[in-house]
């Protein structure tokens, strides 16, 4: 994996998890599921690196087959 | 009323093969007269190669089908006598507009450059197409050139032959057989002709319905392409709106799977829904009602042996995008000159090369077309979640408004590391790479003026730019000065003082250098002749 950084890289991890769910909270699946995919988009166009975003997707898809 | 699609066009007329006693023999049959049929016809005319266009119809389309034409077919068209025609009598657009219910989230325009002779699109009826095509055909066959459009005229079996194909033809007056040297099929998305040869058609079909109405009214909107995802005239699924040629507007409705096709093309079902659309004031008739779903397949080779496959018999395509007249008439425009040159005692494995170019184009075109189909009709919950982010973002941010794909417009293919493709020289632009169409310009009256690709005429021709060539020359050249003419220098030079380009008859670039080798160049033109 060149270029998905892989390691931890993200301050205040459990603060950052808790915000996480914590836009989730008392959304149905399917609103959930929104959120999500608006989240992924922001944050695919943020990053930017195809290369990265293309090792993200095979590594999400792993346990997805897993 | 009777319109143009209900008015025999080429009516059936006994032809002398009839009553010939064996089967004559016609260095080209052409089957189907449809748009690809036809402009394939009309290019092996202008070249001189007698060619038999059978019809099991004697009229146009029926009814309305394409309406989008874009500034490559225009081109073509240019180059075979009736695009100023197409032009006039088509309305033109450059833009496209986006919406997300009421509002407006993204507009593109496609052709933000000047310095070209064709806009990006025209919005033209088919059958009027076709039409102008039938006239042009018919003007050529009165000028002398070997041509017949033959109405009625049903192929009903082919036998394919190493050296010809033999067909069996049903007319009113009843069946009669015919010996083609070279078959070009070009009859439609069910052609017969494959299916008689025992050839698949393999890829998919779409569920979701398409409503199209074309309506008869008065508007001042101006002339864009108008798409809307979830308005609030047809709720969940999309639409879009196109200005036609004297007071038409074509109206497309996503309708969604399993609907009742009879019940929903009856008016009393159709005008509320464009009532709604249009506002209750608005005043209109509807002209053409009809329903589509549509498919994406590609048959894995477009030649066999002496049979070969153009436009939608080919390959179809899902209609975002305007993309299957327009390739289709792309494949003629790539066959007319490689089968001439065959018929002409040319290497055969210019067909094959036909083959190369048209399946990389028909698979870009049907890649494009999916996505927009993905995009516009999301088949899953994941894909539908996506899409309605994209669109939700794009009315705040920038970066996901490129992202809202609601068709992808024609563009040409560029044959990248095709099998004609000579030398490529380094520091000219990667829009006139070899296998990319020639790109126009405006030339200015120094140069005499007019336009570029009319000075590339129909066969294999040099361009040179800047740069000494010797005056006797086995091509037709034609030379100009980029200075002062800083559009022809961005599209041609670059960063080069001046540039040689061999451009094929079809106009798509060979080869290009920066400065006269004249070894290279016959290279180069044995290579884009197949003979190297
Ligand atoms: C609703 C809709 C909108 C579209 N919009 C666009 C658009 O905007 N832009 C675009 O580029 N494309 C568009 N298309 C696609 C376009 O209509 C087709 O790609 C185009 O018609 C293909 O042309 P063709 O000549 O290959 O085949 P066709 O037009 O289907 O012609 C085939 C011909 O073969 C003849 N034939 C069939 N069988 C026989 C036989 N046995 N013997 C003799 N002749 C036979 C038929 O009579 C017919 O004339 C649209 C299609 C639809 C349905």
């Amino acid at each position: 994996m060149q270029r998905l950084v892989t390691t931890p890289n993200i301050d205040d991890q459990d603060g950052f998890y808790a915000e996480l769910l914590a836009v989730h909270e008392g959304l149905d699946a399917a609103q959930s599921a929104s959120l999500n995919a608006r989240l992924i988009l922001l944050l695919a166009n943020h990053i930017g690196d195809r290369a990265a975003l293309s090792a993200a997707l095979r590594e999400a898809m792993r346990s997805a087959v897993d | 009323m009777t319109r143009i699609f209900e008015t025999p066009l080429y009516p059936y007329a006994r032809a002398a093969d009839q009553d010939a006693a064996a089967p004559v023999r016609h260095p080209v049959v052409v089957a189907g007269a449809g748009p690809v049929g036809l402009v394939a016809a009309i290019d092996l005319a202008q070249r001189g190669v007698p060619v038999v266009v059978l019809d099991e119809n004697d009229r146009v389309s029926f009814g309305s089908r394409a309406i989008c034409f874009a500034k490559r077919t225009l081109e073509i068209l240019d180059r075979l006598g009736c695009g100023e025609e197409a032009v006039t009598r088509g309305v033109t657009w450059n833009t496209g507009r986006v919406f997300k219910g009421e509002t407006e989230i993204y507009s593109f325009d496609l052709l933000p450059e000047e310095g070209h002779r064709r806009p990006a699109f025209v919005n033209l009826q088919q059958y009027t197409l076709e039409e102008i095509l039938v006239r042009r055909l018919r003007d050529l066959a009165e000028a002398g050139a070997p041509v017949q459009l033959r109405g009625a005229n049903s192929i009903s079996a082919v036998g394919a032959h190493h050296d010809h194909v033999r067909l069996e033809v049903d007319t009113p007056e009843g069946p009669y057989s015919l010996q083609a040297g070279w078959l070009v099929a070009c009859d439609g998305a069910g052609s017969p002709v494959r299916r008689m040869l025992g050839l698949d058609f393999p890829g998919r079909g779409f569920e979701d319905c398409f409503l199209i109405a074309d309506v008869a009214m008065h508007s001042d909107l101006s002339t864009e392409r108008r798409f809307w995802f979830d308005p609030p005239f047809n709720r969940g699924q999309s639409a879009l709106l196109h200005r036609q040629p004297e007071g038409i507007w074509r109206i497309d409705l996503q309708i969604g799977p399993d609907i009742d096709r009879e019940a929903e093309k009856a008016p009393e079902r159709v005008i509320p829904r464009i009532r709604s659309m249009l506002g209750e004031e608005a005043r209109f008739t509807l002209d053409w009602v009809s329903i589509y779903s549509f498919q994406c397949r590609r048959m894995e080779r477009f030649r066999h042996g002496r049979v070969i496959f153009a436009g939608d018999a080919a390959h179809q395509v899902s209609p975002f995008g305007a993309r299957g007249a327009n390739s289709g008439i792309q494949d003629a425009d790539n066959l007319g000159w490689k089968l001439a040159a065959v018929i002409a005692g040319g290497s055969e494995r210019l067909l094959d090369s036909y083959n190369w170019e048209r399946v990389l184009a028909a698979d870009e075109n049907i890649l494009a077309s999916t996505r927009s189909t993905d995009f516009i009709s999301p088949r899953s919950a994941a894909s539908r979640a996506f899409r309605d982010a994209v669109l939700d973002l794009a009315a705040r941010h920038e970066f996901a408004r490129p992202m809202v794909n609601s068709g992808r417009l024609s563009v040409p293919c560029i044959y990248d590391d095709g099998p004609l493709n000579g030398t490529d020289a380094r520091g000219l632009p990667a829009r006139t790479r070899p296998g990319a169409p020639a790109c126009d310009a405006a030339l200015d009256r120094k140069q005499g003026g007019g336009w570029l690709l009319d000075r590339l005429g129909g066969g294999f021709c040099l361009l040179a730019i800047d740069v000494d060539m010797p005056e006797e020359n086995d091509l037709p050249a034609v030379r100009l000065t980029a200075k002062g003419a800083p559009t022809l220098a961005e599209r041609w030079l670059g960063k080069a003082d001046g540039a040689i380009y061999l451009i094929r008859p079809d106009q798509h670039i060979a080869a290009r250098w920066t400065s006269w080798d004249g070894p290279a160049v016959a290279a180069a033109l044995a290579r884009a002749e197949a003979r190297g």
